[in-house]
């Protein structure tokens, strides 16, 4: 199914927003890795057409846009924060705690598709570090205890559901 | 006494919907403003001296002085929610908490302008704070605050929401502009400015919302209330983020001008643990460092400039006596060689060289010479670039040196860490 057949109405709604409908164009990616889980070749080359742009500029755009992705992830993104605020208060060894028990690395999948581990720039919650946002949901002031019984919650959730999604 | 108003809705129960913002007082300022000409709002910011929250700290009111008057010439307002200087969180709160209070601001700064299209530009990460300002801008249409012929004032005034996608270049505000256009991220040169080529190729205001936020309270007390508060340069509250190693980390609507060290041991309850503090980044990641010896500064734009660092956001980050400056210094030119967009040389280069230094020494492998190929590399990239980020990249290494120089010297030297030989004898 191609992004008109499903999200008709969507489209000509962001497309109405803007005088150029090149703008339309992060909306529309947003919405096709919402739909297939990752930015695929066929949505890159339907929303060429859609906008009239290069296949080019938006591989661009997907290489440049860190939260923008051509390939699968896990079915949970765990993205903990590293940077300074959240590192002083000990994101560091909590990370490389989340990539023991997950037997991975910054930027890899479990290999049962569960779990992807990211570390990223600044989520804004520094009064409550670590961070960590779970697709796209915060969960704050973690330690190794949190963790360890999230990752418990999330597979328990995992077996009986599909991943809540965006908070 | 001081009063907060930016924050005092925020503790509300369901603070973010329109019916808690009309309940107290909300638009108010609206009604008030369509009652003056745009000539006497922009007046009256101007006389209250506010300057922008969102790092650079231009006078607000200069700004919308500088948009073309011709009527006939479509304008736009871009509002910068773009929030992703590590250590600042303070835009993210009041998007989610109350983001009509944004909506009021940006109504009156569209009025006293002549803009009739205001988009939001707002970190893709912040999904609550995308859903409620879509569904703050759907509640303002509804009760005739956007839409045509507001309030029966003439004026028309549409709003919509842009997720960003994950890049912090696109707080700088020619490279949101860009992203909005759908391009990547990459600043422009300057001149010409927004005011005059902006979004579309259109005047645009382009403010953070934390200035667009303290509009309403000028219109409604008055451009002396404001100016009444703060320094000589720098007037009205301001929201500092407080993080680090302090007890009670978190947003302080304080007035401008109040002391660094009182945000700290007062306000954020001191540095935790009964350590002693060791230095402070006063305004986000991209400013430079003070000592503990120097904490006792106004936060003020003029005071902070004099003591050796910048007001930035006022995202205080508290680091204590165990701090390594070393690894401090690396971590944030980790973070900047990251986030570079990689159009100016000096940046994309030099933020990579930058970090491979300071890495290598925070990990024993320094070389004699490396303090001084840092020093070297910095200044060859700040004031080179097309953006502030060329500075900004080349703040933390810099400060550190200048005030810590010993700790990088002694990593050189002897392969490890003055601060974790100093703290496990």
């Amino acid at each position: 199914m191609a992004l008109l057949d499903t999200h008709k109405e969507d489209i000509e709604r962001h497309l109405a927003k803007y005088p150029d409908k090149h703008s339309a164009v992060m909306p529309l990616l947003a919405m096709a890795q919402e739909e297939y889980g990752y930015v695929t070749q066929d949505a890159i080359g339907e929303i060429a057409g859609i906008l009239d742009l290069d296949v080019t500029h938006i591989k661009g755009l997907i290489g440049f846009y860190t939260m923008l992705y051509d390939r699968p992830k896990g079915k949970y993104l765990l993205q903990i924060c590293t940077d300074l605020p959240c590192a002083l208060r000990g994101a560091e060894a909590l990370s490389e705690h989340l990539c023991r028990k997950l037997g991975i690395q910054p930027g890899e999948t479990t290999p049962d598709g569960l779990f992807t581990i990211e570390n990223v720039k600044c989520v804004a919650a520094c009064d409550c570090a670590p961070v960590m946002q779970v697709n796209g949901h915060y969960h704050e002031n973690l330690d190794e205890e949190k963790l360890n019984k999230l990752l418990e919650d999330l597979r328990r959730e995992a077996e009986v559901s599909e991943p809540a999604h965006y908070d | 006494m001081f009063e907060p108003v930016l924050t005092r809705n925020i503790h509300r129960p369901y603070s973010e919907k329109i019916t808690t913002y009309l309940e107290h007082g909300g638009y108010n300022a609206v009604r008030k403003a369509f009652a003056g000409t745009p000539e006497e709002i922009i007046d009256m910011v101007k006389r209250s001296g506010l300057r922008g929250r969102g790092g650079a700290g231009f006078p607000a009111g200069t700004k919308w002085g500088f948009m073309p008057k011709d009527q006939d010439i479509p304008k736009i307002v871009a509002v910068n929610t773009d929030e992703g200087e590590p250590g600042t969180f303070k835009d993210r709160e009041i998007v989610e908490r109350d983001p009509h209070q944004i909506i009021e601001g940006v109504i009156i700064a569209a009025y006293a302008i002549g803009a009739g299209r205001a988009y939001v530009y707002i970190r893709g990460e912040f999904f609550l704070g995308v859903k409620r300002w879509i569904k703050a801008i759907a509640d303002a249409y509804e009760h005739g605050f956007l839409g045509k012929n507001i309030l029966g004032s003439g004026m028309n005034l549409d709003m919509s929401v842009h997720r960003g996608a994950g890049a912090y270049i696109c707080g700088e505000e020619t490279a949101m502009l860009e992203s909005l256009e759908g391009k990547r991220g990459n600043p422009r040169l300057k001149p010409p400015y927004p005011a005059q080529v902006g979004l579309f190729g259109l005047p645009t205001l382009v403010h953070n919302i934390e200035t667009l936020a303290c509009i309403p309270h000028i219109i409604e007390r008055g451009p002396e209330w404001f100016a009444g508060i703060g320094t000589e340069e720098s007037k009205g509250p301001k929201i500092f983020s407080v993080s680090g190693h302090v007890n009670r980390p978190g947003n302080y609507e304080l007035p401008l001008g109040i002391s660094l060290r009182e945000i700290i041991d007062e306000h954020a309850g001191g540095v935790r643990d009964g350590k002693r503090l060791k230095a402070v980044i006063p305004g986000g990641a991209s400013t430079p460092i003070l000592p503990a010896n120097r904490v006792d500064v106004p936060m003020a734009f003029e005071t902070l400039n004099a003591a050796g660092s910048q007001l930035g956001t006022g995202a205080v980050i508290v680091m204590d006596e165990t701090t390594c400056m070393v690894e401090i210094a690396r971590r944030l030119a980790k973070f900047f060689a990251h986030e570079s967009c990689g159009r100016c040389t000096p940046c994309r280069i030099g933020s990579v060289r930058l970090y491979e230094l300071l890495d290598r020494i925070e990990h024993g492998k320094g070389k004699p010479g490396d303090i001084e190929t840092i020093l070297e590399t910095a200044n060859g990239i700040d004031g080179l670039t097309f953006c502030p980020m060329g500075a900004a990249l080349a703040n933390p290494a810099r400060s550190a040196i200048e005030h810590f120089r010993e700790e990088f010297e002694f990593h050189i030297e002897h392969k490890g860490c003055l601060v974790k030989a100093v703290y496990s004898s």
